[in-house]
């Protein structure tokens, strides 16, 4: 069971996790990473814009590699766009397998990607001015690790 | 007018006040890199040089931006680099 989304609008997730677990019976595992806006000193909002004809076919070649990758039964990647305020959530990667070590690392696998090498853009509005989100040293340690 | 339409992410919006431009295109040929930044506000210009900025024309991402060919309806994204973590 596949699921890749995009959402505008806040979601809970977890009125995902339980059909997405439903919808693949004899699993023996199932991890899911949930990723919220931090409530950082002075952060009011944060924004994520993204663009339409790459962002999305970008997370379902991500979600093909993750499949390749690993030995999963289904993978849920839910990602907002739009804006968002402090301890709402942005990400929800959920995957499932026969056994636990598929299910965890195609996460963080997802997540990785998601986070330094998917088509967004972040600014944060902190005391009523925006500010872009460079991109950080740590996203392409992250990254390497997969490249092995 | 011939024109193609210029999507800008990311901070590259601020530096144009918009998320997108439209830009005329040479006569009876297609619209190259150089072509391109000489349409484009001058601190917008200097920031696509940058070498992780990347140019999808109709959602297909270049490998190389300088080679890049657009024609009329096009339209040219110019991606700065995405935020991390």
């Amino acid at each position: 069971m596949r699921d890749i989304r995009l959402l505008d609008r806040m979601f809970i997730p977890g009125t995902l996790i339980g059909p997405f677990t439903q919808a693949n019976p004899g699993l023996g595992g199932v991890c899911t990473f949930v990723g919220e806006v931090r409530s950082d000193t002075g952060v009011e909002a944060l924004e994520l814009t993204h663009y339409e004809p790459l962002t999305l076919p970008g997370m379902h070649d991500l979600a093909d590699r993750a499949f390749g990758r690993f030995t999963l039964m289904g993978l849920l990647m839910v990602h907002r766009v739009g804006l968002m305020r402090p301890g709402e959530p942005i990400v929800c990667v959920s995957a499932a397998a026969l056994h636990r070590r598929d299910a965890i690392d195609a996460v963080d696998f997802c997540m990785d990607h998601l986070k330094s090498a998917a088509w967004f853009w972040k600014r944060e509005r902190r005391d009523g001015q925006w500010h872009w989100i460079e991109p950080r040293e740590q996203d392409h340690s992250d990254l390497a690790r997969w490249q092995a | 007018m011939r024109v193609a339409t210029i999507v800008l992410l990311g901070k590259l919006a601020d530096l144009a006040d918009a998320p997108s431009l439209a830009v005329p295109l040479p006569l009876s040929q297609p619209l190259g890199w150089e072509g391109l930044k000489a349409a484009l506000p001058p601190a917008l210009a200097e920031a696509v040089d940058d070498p992780r900025v990347r140019v999808a024309i109709n959602g297909a991402l270049l490998a190389n931006k300088a080679a890049m060919q657009a024609n009329a309806g096009d339209e040219i994204a110019l991606l700065p680099p995405v935020s991390g973590g």
